[in-house]
């Protein structure tokens, strides 16, 4: 059994009087998308979209909806039916780009979304438990014991005004039972096994007289002072400067090789995910459109977005002088999963059965190789560098 | 003679302390001692990390902070020296386009007022429907319908509104376009986009950029020439090719080495050399070479007194570095820094765990028992990327 199964996750913002109860209402039924309504979110003009000479553009037949699914009333579908699972002790990767739904999920999974104003859906079982019913203490205590996560933002998660040593030796204490001395000796290791060097002096600044990269680490030695089982991570290296993110990105791997952490990959960065998950999911519009092994994943991209966004990228080792082939226009044009495949407005692989309701996930290519799509990339060509 | 040149270009901010007097206690030199070309038709750019300074200098080649000391010379005349009257007229020839689309545009001047607006000002373009039919003419170019023109900023995507942000360097006609991080807080998918335009755009109307960003796969993909800054100071500068090729200053072998390849294969062979510690502060920054306190080959001699002068090594490759010539012979090798052979190898299998085929693999296969080879090989051997 996965240490983390997540089942057909949703998660809707607002809309009319709906509001979050979590753990009272177990058979929610799978909300529909009712109908073309108007999607919250920056209102486009159409027209003015899509046009770049970058991508070829032509007036795609299909209407666009605006970000994330419609689902009725001026809600939102921010994750529209998710689905993966964690082993113990592995990476997985979410990846996608701003809006596809990777924070949210994750918020998700950790009860920290307002509990007014998100309504959830679907199952997400961690240890047989699942997370999206449990009540708040229960999930709090889990948060910081069994289950941490650490942020983009490594300063919005400190405490501005705790020292550093007092925020770590709390959680010791609070999940730990430890106390002063051994408390303050066991933070100082921690800070040490993170990188920080001279960690008892670090233990008395404040976050602020931390260096971004520092500040990370320290948030780590939090997340792991308590040997998590799962460690969430949501773009902990994208604020950070690239020789600072290798040396955090190594960190990370460290732990999931010696603790037996599994971790949890929230990033928009493939060349992240390559060289960390074992597992990929890539999201868009709220749903995994393709998942597969990192080498079948990046050796054989299948969905047409996942070969699109591989081709966008500028490589470091890629010969030079060609221009790169970008997906056209944006993820604001977008349709409604219900209505068909939400990338079809963008997809130069597009044909009318996209537009049939929303693509099952088959896996068209290799048993474990996943993707969402009717048309996929088959062919074994290489990816456009 | 290139259109841009930079003479020892310094930029030194005052630290100010004091209530009732503003008493000057040091100086953060963000830019200190730049000498640089960009030519004609051609694209510099400027990469480094956060903080070393590559904004600072973007902005003292346009004035809007003021040069400490050296020249910044553009088609002959220096910038620095131009009195305030002339210098107004003389910014139309260098424009900028930002990182930030949105906090760039004014949120109330629709689309053709933001792009006549500095038409106006310059006096370019005569008329109110000569200028107007120039826009539309440039709004095409960045790929952007005509019926742009009276809509406003918030009515945009990200990606849209970039290119608003180069149609209105475009239509003041520059000599040079300063791009700061013109594509980093876009989408991979419309960055790709962005960057094709850009050169495209280069193409078609002979323009001369000047690139500034932390992306070094963005940066080589569109750049001629590139220059690597490290706290101030330029420590490499080559070609393109030859700098990727080639990189001879450690810092740039770090900062390359650094870089994730988005190819499993890559990223497992991909060694990677750990710099130790953070960026020092530019209000303190290290006596002798910059880089001398993270620096994996610093000798004992020289490299914490002797501040390294940029060297031509031929070909246009310029390295700021004592030793460049015995790193890259091998006769000098690391003595710091770590350096990850990166042998990933996933849950513990040899194959790696998507061997097995299955997406939700069997728990048991688990990675815990692998233990870190990351932790500590100090290898002595030359570094990947050479
Ligand atoms: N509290 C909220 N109320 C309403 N909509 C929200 C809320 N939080 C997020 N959304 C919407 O949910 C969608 C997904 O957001 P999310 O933050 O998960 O994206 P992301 O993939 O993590 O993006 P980024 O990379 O920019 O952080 C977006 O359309 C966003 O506007
Ligand atoms: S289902 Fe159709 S539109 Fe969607 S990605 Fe596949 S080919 Fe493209
Ligand atoms: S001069 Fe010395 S410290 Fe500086 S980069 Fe060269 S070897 Fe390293
Ligand atoms: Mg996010």
């Amino acid at each position: 059994m996965p240490l983390l199964d997540v089942d057909e996750l949703t998660v809707t913002f607002g809309g009319r009087g709906r509001r979050a109860d979590r753990g009272r209402d177990r058979d929610r039924k799978p909300t529909e998308a009712a109908g073309p309504t108007e999607a919250a979110g920056p209102a486009e003009d159409t027209s003015v979209r899509a046009a770049g000479p970058a991508g070829p553009a032509e007036d795609t037949s299909v209407r666009a909806a605006g970000p994330a699914g419609p689902a009725g009333g001026n809600a939102v579908r921010a994750v529209n039916g998710v689905s993966f699972s964690v082993d113990e002790g592995q990476v997985v990767g979410l990846v996608g780009e701003s809006g596809c739904g990777k924070s949210v999920t994750s918020l998700a999974l950790m009860g920290l979304l307002p509990r007014k104003g998100a309504t959830l859906g679907g199952r997400a079982d961690f240890e047989g438990a699942d997370l999206l019913a449990m009540g708040p203490r229960r999930i709090r205590d889990l948060r910081g014991s069994k289950l941490a996560m650490i942020f983009q933002d490594p300063l919005s998660s400190l405490n501005p005004v705790v020292p550093i040593g007092v925020q770590v030796t709390e959680i010791l204490k609070r999940h730990r039972g430890m106390k002063g001395e051994a408390a303050r000796k066991e933070a100082a290791q921690l800070l040490d096994r993170v990188g920080i060097p001279d960690p008892d002096r670090r233990l008395r600044e404040y976050p602020h007289q931390l260096s971004g990269g520092m500040r990370q680490r320290a948030l780590i030695a939090m997340a792991v002072a308590c040997a998590p089982r799962l460690l969430i991570a949501d773009e902990p290296t994208t604020a950070l400067d690239v020789t600072i993110q290798a040396q955090i990105l190594e960190l990370l791997k460290e732990l999931v090789d010696q603790e037996g952490t599994a971790l949890l990959m929230i990033t928009h960065d493939l060349g992240v995910v390559a060289g960390l998950c074992d597992q990929v999911n890539v999201l868009y519009a709220g749903k995994v459109v393709e998942s597969s092994g990192r080498r079948e994943l990046f050796a054989h991209p299948t969905h047409p977005y996942t070969h699109g966004l591989l081709g966008s990228i500028p490589r470091l080792d890629a010969p030079r002088g060609e221009p790169l082939n970008p997906i056209r226009g944006s993820i604001n044009d977008q349709i409604a999963w219900a209505d068909g495949c939400a990338f079809a407005p963008r997809c130069d692989r597009y044909e009318m059965g996209c537009l049939t309701g929303t693509p099952e996930l088959t896996e068209p290519r290799e048993a474990g190789h996943q993707a969402r799509c009717v048309n996929p990339v088959l062919a074994t060509t290489e990816v456009p560098a | 003679m290139s259109l841009l040149e930079l003479d020892g270009v310094k930029v030194h901010f005052p630290v100010k302390k004091g209530i009732l007097f503003d008493r000057t206690v040091g100086h953060v030199y963000a830019v200190d001692g730049i000498s640089l070309s960009v030519e004609a038709g051609q694209t510099y750019g400027l990469v480094g990390e956060s903080g070393c300074g590559k904004t600072t200098l973007g902005r003292a080649v346009l004035r809007l902070v003021d040069v400490t000391d050296g020249r910044v010379v553009l088609d002959g005349t220096d910038v620095a020296q131009l009195p305030e009257k002339e210098m107004r007229s003389f910014r139309r020839r260098l424009q900028m386009v930002f990182q930030d689309p949105l906090g760039s545009l004014n949120p109330r001047q629709n689309i053709e007022s933001i792009l006549s607006e500095g038409m106006a000002a310059h006096g370019i373009g005569g008329n109110r429907e000569e200028r107007r039919e120039k826009i539309k003419e440039i709004l095409a170019k960045v790929g952007l319908p005509g019926n742009a023109l009276s809509r406003y900023p918030h009515e945009f995507s990200g990606g849209q509104r970039q290119r608003i942000g180069i149609a209105r360097a475009l239509v003041l006609e520059p000599d040079l376009i300063i791009c700061d991080e013109p594509v980093s807080a876009l989408d991979v998918s419309i960055q790709a986009q962005v960057v094709n335009l850009l050169e495209e755009l280069q193409k078609s109307m002979g323009l001369t950029y000047l690139v500034i960003a932390h992306d070094l796969a963005v940066v080589r993909h569109i750049s001629d020439v590139i220059g690597v800054m490290y706290l101030g100071s330029l420590v490499e500068e080559a070609p393109s090719d030859a700098l990727y090729e080639e990189p001879r200053h450690p810092y740039t072998r770090a900062l390359m080495s650094a870089v994730p390849v988005p190819d499993p294969e890559v990223e497992d062979r991909r060694e990677r050399i750990l710099l130790l510690g953070d960026l020092p502060s530019p209000a303190n920054p290290p006596a002798g070479c910059r880089f001398h306190t993270r620096c994996p080959w610093k000798q004992d001699t020289r490299c914490a007194t002797e501040r390294p002068e940029l060297r031509d090594l031929g070909g246009g490759h310029r390295v700021a570095c004592h030793f460049a010539a015995e790193i890259a012979s091998g006769e000098i090798t690391r003595t710091s820094g770590e350096v990850v052979p990166a042998a990933h190898e996933g849950s513990g299998g040899s194959g790696g765990s998507e061997a097995s085929g299955a997406p939700r693999a069997s728990g048991a296969s688990g990675g815990g028992a692998a233990k870190g080879s990351s932790s500590g090989e100090r290898a002595s051997e030359a570094p990947a990327g050479t």
